[in-house]
C-alpha cells in the first residue's frame, strides 16, 4: 500500500521545494485537490480525502543542518524519523517527544514514518508528560500555503515571540494548511541512564492514583503507564508479560548517580500500592516502544477499532469503566492516565456516542477504523460553532480553495 | 514610533461611548477622568505615553463580552491590559482605543494537585501561582524577572519565559488551557486539564499573540513539585570568549543546568556594587550556573560543570554551600537591572536571542559598536538560551542620546538576525521592535501572519499598530492572484 504510491500515475513527486511550489500553483490554476502524503504511513488516521491527486513529499528528504552544541536540526519533512534518530543516536541525542511509529497499527510496515508526518499529527510518546508532544519541538519552518506562497515562521533559536508562533498551527494541522519544506527542530541530550519501577496487580482505580503520586513527586518521571491484566500479558516483557496480572510502570531518566537516588524514592513511595520490580536499560526501552507504539493493538489479525483518549489523568480510569458498563472495551493507559488508548470489537458506529458521552472533558479520536467509518463517523472531537467557524476561518486564510487535504480534519477544513 | 492615524469620528463620540459601556461594566469599573486614566498610559516601556481614549475594568467574562460586542459594532478599538510590565509597548494605548485592562480578574479558581493544575484568573500573578501551591510543595515554572508584579494571562500573551526556561520551558510549554473572548463576543474554551486537543492548535497560536486575537479571561496551568536541592556555582573567566565556549561545551556534554546566565565586566561591577552577593571583579565575565534535583544529580554535575569550565579556561569557581549563598548569588543578578540603573540615569533593555556557537562574536561586535555610537554597552543575560539583554547606558537629558541608543539597539537587533537569531526572545515586538520585523521577515511571511489575525478580527480592531509594521486590510489580504494555466506545468517529472 506504502510502497506502491510512487507507481501511481496520479500522484505528484516533487524533488524539491521549487518543484512542490510550481506543482501546487499549478493545481491551484487548474482548480485540482490535492491529498498529500509523506511516508504515506498515517492514511488511515483522520477522515478520508477525497481529492483529485496525491502529492507525495517522501522525496523532499534530508537533514540539512545538524548541530549537537546548539540543540538542533533542520530537515526536510519527507525525512524518516529512523534516519534522524540514527544520525542524533551517534551524538547521544534524540527526538525529546518521543515520536510513535504508528505504522503496524495502521497495518503497514514499521519503520515508514516521517519527521513532517509526526509533526502534522502533533504525535508525541510516554514523554509527552515531560517533554511535550511535536508542537513543544517545532522551533521554525518554511513552507507553501495553500494559497501558492511561500512565507516561513520561527526560527533556529528556542527562545522567540517574534511574530505569532505559526509552528503550534502547523502541528497537528495534518497538511490542511501548507506544505511545509524544511523544519527545524529541537534534539536533545539523551540519558545516561534509564529505570522503570513497575507495580504489580493494581486495578484501573489504584493505578491512576498510584501514577499521580509518582508524577506529583520530584523524580521527574518521564514516563506513566498502567496496562490492565490482559495488555500485560501481550508484552514482550518478560517481567511484564509473566506478572500474571496488572502492571503499572513509572520511567525515570538522567544521569546514573540521579536516576538511582530517584529509583530509591519512586520506591518508598510506590511500595504502598504493591509489589514492586524494575525494569534497567534493554527493558525499559522495549517496554515503552510498545507503549508508543500502541504495539498492543498492533497486532496484524486484530481487526479492532480503536479510539484514543486524551483526557485529565485522574478521569481516565473513570472514563474507562462507564464505557465498559455498555461496550465491550480493552483499554490502556498512558500519561499517567491522560491518555487511553481504547480498542472495541468492530461496531457500525464506532459506539462515538458512547465513547464520547463518557467524557466529563477532554478529547476523542477514532484512530482506526475503516474508511467508510472515518467518513461518517467524527473522527475528531466535534467543536462548537464558535471554534469550527473559527477554524474554518483559519482554514481560509491558508488555503482558500480548499485544495490541501480538504476534509482531513473536519468538514471543510 | 508612528501609530495608526487616530480615528476623530470615535473621538467626538467618546461621551457616548462611555455612557454605553457603563451599561455593560457597572460601576467603577469604567475610568474616563483623565487624571486615573494617566496611571494607564503607558507600560514598562515607559519612553512612549498615549492617553487612552477610555480605560475599562470588566469584573466577568459576561462583561469583556459585551465590551467586545460592543466595540465590534461601533468599530472602537481595544488595548487589552494585564499587569502592564511589556518592555515592548504591547500595552501602549491608543489615543482612539479603550484600555481593557485584567486587573479585577486576580482569583485564582482552583488547585488541582491530582492532575497537578491550577485554575487561575489572568490577573492573578505569575508569582501568585507559586505562591499558592509552595505549602505543598508545588511552583508554576516559567519565572519572568517581573514575577512579583505581572500577570499570568500577560504571560500568555507575551510568551515570557525567565532564568529556569532552558530547562522547564516557556510559557507555551506550561499553559493547558485557557478560556477567551473572541472579537465578536463569543467565549470559547481552549484545552484543559487534559494535554492533547486536537483540531487546530489555538492554545499554542494565542500564546505570544500580543493581545492582537483575542482576550484571555482564564488560564489552566501545569504545576511541578519542587526539586528536591538545587545548587548554584559562579564561573569567573578572563574573557567574554571563553565563558561563552564554556556555556556551549555545558549544553554540548548534554548538561541542561536549571539555569545558565552571563554577565560582563560592567554588569557584574554594577551588581556587586549594588547587593554585594560575593562576585569576583577582577574577572571579564562570570557565568552562574544552576544544577536542581535530587542531591546525588547535583553533586555529580556540579562537579562535570567545575570540570568543564575549568577546562574551558574558568579562573574563578564557586560553588554556593548554603541556600542563603545561592540566594545571594541569584540577587546579584535578578538587581542586574536596577544596579545599572544606579550607574546611568537611562538604560534600554534589548531582547534578541542567537545561537550560543555566536555568543563571543556577537559580544565582540557590541562592544565595537558600544565604541561607535559612544554608549556604554552592559550585558545580563540567558547565555544557555542564547538570549541576549544587552543594556545600552544613556542618558535622556543630553540632546539627541536616546535616538542614538534606539539606533544601536536595533543595530544590535540586526546583527542578532544576521547570526541565525531573532529579534526578541521573551519581551515581544510590541510597538518597539515592530518596524524592525521587515529584517527577519519577508512581506510574504508577514502578509501569512496577519491573514491569520483576520481569521480572529477581521476588522482590525485589536490591539492595532502593534507587532506589524504594515497594517493591511483582510480583503486585500484575501486576494489571490493565481489563474487557470497561468502556471506552465509542461514536464513535472512523475516517477
Amino acid at each position: 500500500m506504502v510502497s506502491d504510491i510512487n507507481q501511481d500515475a496520479d500522484t505528484l513527486c516533487p524533488r524539491h521545494a521549487d518543484d512542490l511550489h510550481d506543482m501546487l500553483r499549478w493545481a491551484l490554476g487548474e482548480g485540482r485537490s490535492l491529498e498529500v502524503v509523506a511516508g504515506g504511513s498515517k492514511r488511515g488516521f483522520g477522515r478520508p480525502v477525497s481529492a483529485c491527486q496525491r502529492l507525495d513529499l517522501s522525496a523532499l528528504s534530508g537533514i540539512t543542518l545538524y548541530e549537537p552544541e546548539e540543540l538542533v536540526l533542520t530537515v526536510a519533512p519527507g525525512t524518516r524519523i529512523a534516519e534522524i534518530d540514527a544520525l542524533l543516536a551517534q551524538r547521544h541525542q534524540r527526538l525529546d517527544f518521543e515520536p510513535p511509529d504508528l505504522g503496524l497499527l495502521f497495518g503497514g510496515p514499521v519503520g515508514a514514518g516521517t519527521i513532517g508526518g509526526a509533526v502534522a499529527c502533533n504525535l508525541a510518546g510516554p514523554r509527552r508528560i515531560k517533554a511535550g508532544a511535536a508542537r513543544d519541538h517545532v522551533l521554525g519552518f518554511h513552507a507553501i500555503s495553500g494559497r501558492g506562497e511561500r512565507f516561513k515562521s520561527g526560527g533556529r533559536v528556542v527562545k522567540n515571540v517574534t511574530g505569532f508562533d505559526l509552528s503550534k498551527l502547523m502541528a497537528g494541522s495534518f497538511g490542511t494548511l501548507a506544505l511545509m519544506t524544511e523544519l527545524t527542530v529541537r534534539a536533545l541530550p539523551s540519558p545516561e541512564k534509564v529505570r522503570t519501577v513497575l507495580v504489580q496487580g493494581l486495578d484501573d482505580t489504584a493505578a491512576m492514583i498510584a501514577m499521580s503520586r509518582a508524577l506529583g513527586s520530584s523524580h521527574e518521571v518521564s514516563g506513566a503507564a498502567h496496562l490492565p491484566s490482559p495488555v500485560a500479558a501481550r508484552s514482550h516483557v518478560g517481567y511484564v508479560h509473566n506478572s500474571g496480572g496488572s502492571v503499572t510502570a513509572v520511567r525515570i531518566e538522567g544521569p546514573g548517580p540521579s536516576v538511582d537516588a530517584r529509583c530509591v524514592g519512586l520506591r518508598k513511595i510506590l511500595s504502598e500500592f504493591g509489589d514492586l520490580e524494575e525494569l534497567h536499560m534493554h527493558n525499559s526501552t522495549t517496554f515503552w516502544r510498545e507503549v508508543r507504539d500502541v504495539s498492543y493493538f498492533a497486532d496484524a489479525h486484530d481487526r479492532r477499532q480503536i479510539w484514543r483518549l486524551s483526557v485529565p489523568p485522574m478521569e481516565g480510569a473513570d472514563t474507562v469503566a462507564r464505557i465498559a458498563e455498555s461496550q465491550m472495551v480493552e483499554a490502556f493507559y498512558d500519561w499517567g492516565g491522560g491518555l487511553v488508548w481504547l480498542a472495541i470489537p468492530p461496531q457500525k458506529d464506532a459506539c462515538h456516542l458512547t465513547v464520547r458521552s463518557a467524557m466529563s472533558s477532554g478529547h476523542a479520536t477514532l484512530i482506526r477504523a475503516g474508511e467508510t467509518m472515518r467518513g461518517s463517523v467524527p473522527v475528531f472531537q466535534p467543536k462548537l460553532e464558535a471554534l469550527a467557524e473559527l477554524e474554518r476561518r483559519i482554514k481560509q486564510a491558508f488555503d482558500p480553495r480548499g485544495v490541501l487535504n480538504l476534509g482531513r480534519m473536519f468538514d471543510g477544513v | 514610533m508612528r501609530m495608526p492615524e487616530p480615528n476623530a469620528e470615535v473621538i467626538c463620540r467618546r461621551q457616548e461611548i462611555v455612557a454605553d459601556l457603563r451599561a455593560i461594566v457597572p460601576g467603577e469599573g469604567i475610568i474616563a477622568d483623565v487624571d486615573a486614566m494617566r496611571a494607564y498610559e503607558c507600560d514598562g516601556l515607559s519612553a512612549y505615553r498615549q492617553m487612552p481614549l477610555i480605560v475599562v475594568l470588566p469584573e466577568t467574562t459576561e462583561q469583556v463580552s459585551g465590551v467586545l460586542s460592543y466595540c465590534l459594532k461601533h468599530s472602537v478599538k481595544i488595548v487589552p491590559r494585564g499587569a502592564g510590565t511589556s518592555l515592548s509597548g504591547g500595552a501602549l494605548p491608543l489615543a482612539d482605543a479603550i484600555i481593557l485592562g485584567l486587573g479585577k480578574f486576580n482569583r485564582i479558581l482552583e488547585i488541582d494537585f491530582e492532575n497537578r493544575c491550577v485554575i487561575a484568573q489572568p490577573g492573578v500573578t505569575n508569582l501568585g501561582i507559586s505562591q499558592a501551591v509552595s505549602a505543598v510543595g508545588f511552583y508554576y515554572a516559567p519565572d519572568p524577572s517581573s514575577q512579583i508584579a505581572c500577570s499570568i494571562g500577560g504571560n500568555i500573551a507575551e510568551n515570557s519565559g525567565g532564568v529556569h526556561s532552558l530547562k522547564y520551558g516557556l510559557t507555551t510549554n506550561n499553559v493547558l488551557g485557557l478560556e477567551m473572548v473572541l472579537m465578536n463576543g463569543e467565549v470559547v474554551r481552549l484545552g484543559g486539564r487534559h494535554l492533547d486537543s486536537g483540531g487546530y492548535d489555538l492554545l499554542g497560536v494565542i500564546t505570544g499573540s500580543e493581545g492582537l486575537l483575542g482576550v484571555i479571561t482564564e488560564v489552566t496551568v501545569r504545576i511541578l513539585r519542587s526539586p528536591e536541592t538545587a545548587r548554584a556555582v559562579l564561573l569567573g573567566f578572563p574573557s567574554n570568549e571563553m565563558a561563552s565556549h564554556c556555556v556551549a561545551a555545558i549544553i554540548g556534554n548534554g548538561i541542561i543546568p536549571a539555569g545558565l546566565e552571563m554577565m560582563d565586566r560592567p554588569a557584574i561591577h554594577a551588581a556587586e556594587d549594588f547587593v554585594r552577593a560575593g562576585y569576583p571583579l577582577d574577572v571579564e565575565a562570570l557565568l552562574i550556573a544552576e544544577l536542581d534535583g535530587p542531591e546525588a544529580e547535583v553533586d555529580h554535575l556540579l562537579e562535570k560543570v567545575e570540570a568543564i569550565a575549568r577546562d574551558a579556561g574558568a579562573v574563578y569557581v564557586k560553588v554556593s554551600e548554603s541556600a542563603e549563598e545561592r540566594l545571594r548569588f541569584w540577587a546579584g543578578r535578578k538587581a542586574a537591572f536596577p544596579a545599572i540603573g544606579r550607574i546611568s540615569s537611562d538604560y534600554y533593555c534589548m531582547d534578541g536571542t542567537i545561537p550560543r556557537h555566536r555568543l563571543a562574536e556577537v559580544l565582540h561586535r557590541m562592544a565595537e559598536m558600544s565604541g561607535r555610537y559612544g554608549l556604554r554597552v552592559a550585558n545580563v543575560f540567558h547565555a544557555g538560551d542564547g538570549n541576549l539583554h544587552p543594556l545600552i547606558l544613556y542618558d535622556a537629558n543630553v540632546l539627541d542620546e536616546m535616538e542614538k541608543a534606539e539606533a544601536f539597539g536595533a543595530e544590535i537587533l540586526r546583527l542578532c538576525v544576521e547570526v541565525g537569531g531573532v529579534l526578541t526572545g521573551e519581551h515581544g515586538v510590541g510597538v518597539e521592535k515592530r518596524d524592525l520585523m521587515g529584517v527577519m521577515f519577508d512581506e510574504e511571511d508577514l502578509k501569512q501572519q496577519q491573514r491569520l489575525k483576520c481569521a480572529f478580527d477581521p476588522d482590525g480592531l485589536l490591539n492595532p499598530g502593534k507587532v506589524y509594521p504594515i497594517l493591511h486590510r483582510c480583503a486585500e489580504l484575501g486576494r489571490m492572484h493565481i489563474g487557470r494555466g497561468q502556471i506552465p506545468f509542461p514536464d513535472i517529472p512523475r516517477f
